[in-house]
């Protein structure tokens, strides 16, 4: 909060110290960049955990080509689209708290951060909807798995890595929400101003990451189909 | 503020990487729904790759981060990459020698 905070950046003299500041950084700004740089190494690893998933996506793909396309059909194109258009909403609205505490608006963090959770929650909305219709359609892996299908045994193991890349990507989601309460509820307190906003700024970097994570499923997963739907196929 | 003045991202910025994020999934399917043979997944991938990076260099304001941190971003990527190519050097590669017994 801009009321609260004196302008304080200390360096190698350390007269004023902001009580922001721990003791082993020797500034605000390094701190800062010690967070960011930590958060992406998290990150990496992140994308390394969604990249074994990715990673049989892909063999599989290419062992059963049509299982993959007959798979994807069946997923809601409409709803796949709807969601990655709130997550881009929601990693707006992120940027814009972000940029919100950069400026020492308090009101615009709350705001935004509240935009976002609820984009949030819209996406883990929809897809429920989704497993729903999965469900009643038989097309859940496991014994009650239409064995009907072409290709049955196939698609089950496409809708084995759907179920996985989706539900590891709803579970972050689920910890970004519960990550954006606590930064919402600090926010309301008046903890971050543009002396100090690295917690809204590195669960920002998490938030935009599961954003990403989405941007690859949505084709991958719902759109290998796509155009034998548009051509009567 | 002495030492340093962190730059903040204009709003119109952060909107217009918004705009451009819808426009490419609306891409995405217009893409989807044409048939271009084996193209229609690298077709996809790219314009994934396209939305990703704007995503990393303007809402993750990788572009204003330290080079280090701008190292460890692209490394993070590369391993990635090394996975795949690792793997696929082994499954692809598999049909093109007779083994005696399959």
């Amino acid at each position: 909060m801009a009321s609260s905070s004196t302008p304080l950046e200390t360096g190698a003299q350390g007269h004023a110290h902001n009580p922001n500041l721990q003791h082993h950084f020797y500034s605000m700004s390094q701190q800062l960049e010690a967070s960011t740089l930590g958060m992406w190494v998290f990150l990496v690893t992140e994308i390394m955990f969604f990249g074994g998933m990715f990673m049989a996506y892909i063999v599989y793909r290419i062992t059963y080509p049509e299982a993959w396309v007959l798979g994807s059909h069946h997923l809601n194109v409409g709803l796949g689209a709807l969601n990655t258009g709130v997550l881009i909403c929601s990693s707006l609205t992120m940027a814009l708290a972000v940029r919100s505490a950069q400026v020492s608006s308090r009101k615009g963090q709350i705001v935004n951060l509240i935009l976002t959770i609820v984009f949030g929650a819209t996406f883990l909305v929809v897809k429920f909807f989704e497993y729903k219709e999965k469900f009643e359609h038989h097309l859940v892996p496991g014994p009650h798995f239409d064995m009907t299908l072409p290709d049955a045994g196939q698609q089950q193991l496409f809708f084995s890595l759907y179920f996985m890349l989706t539900g590891v990507h709803a579970a972050h989601m689920i910890v970004g929400i519960g990550l954006m309460l606590v930064i919402l509820t600090m926010a309301i307190r008046g903890r971050f101003s543009s002396e100090y906003y690295t917690p809204v700024e590195i669960s920002g970097l998490y938030w935009h990451f599961v954003d990403i994570v989405w941007i690859f499923l949505f084709p991958l997963l719902y759109l290998l189909g796509a155009h034998l739907a548009a051509h009567g196929g | 503020m002495s030492e340093h003045e962190h730059i903040v991202t204009p709003t119109g910025t952060y909107v217009a990487t918004f705009v451009a994020l819808l426009i490419l999934t609306a891409l995405t399917y217009l893409a989807a729904i044409h048939d271009f043979g084996w193209m229609n997944t690298p077709i996809a991938l790219a314009i994934a790759l396209l939305k990703a990076s704007f995503v990393v260099i303007f809402f993750m304001g990788v572009r204003y981060n330290t080079p280090l941190t701008k190292v460890v971003v692209i490394t993070g990527f590369c391993w990635l990459f090394i996975l795949f190519g690792l793997t696929l050097n082994d499954y692809l590669t598999r049909p093109w020698l007779g083994v005696p017994g399959r």
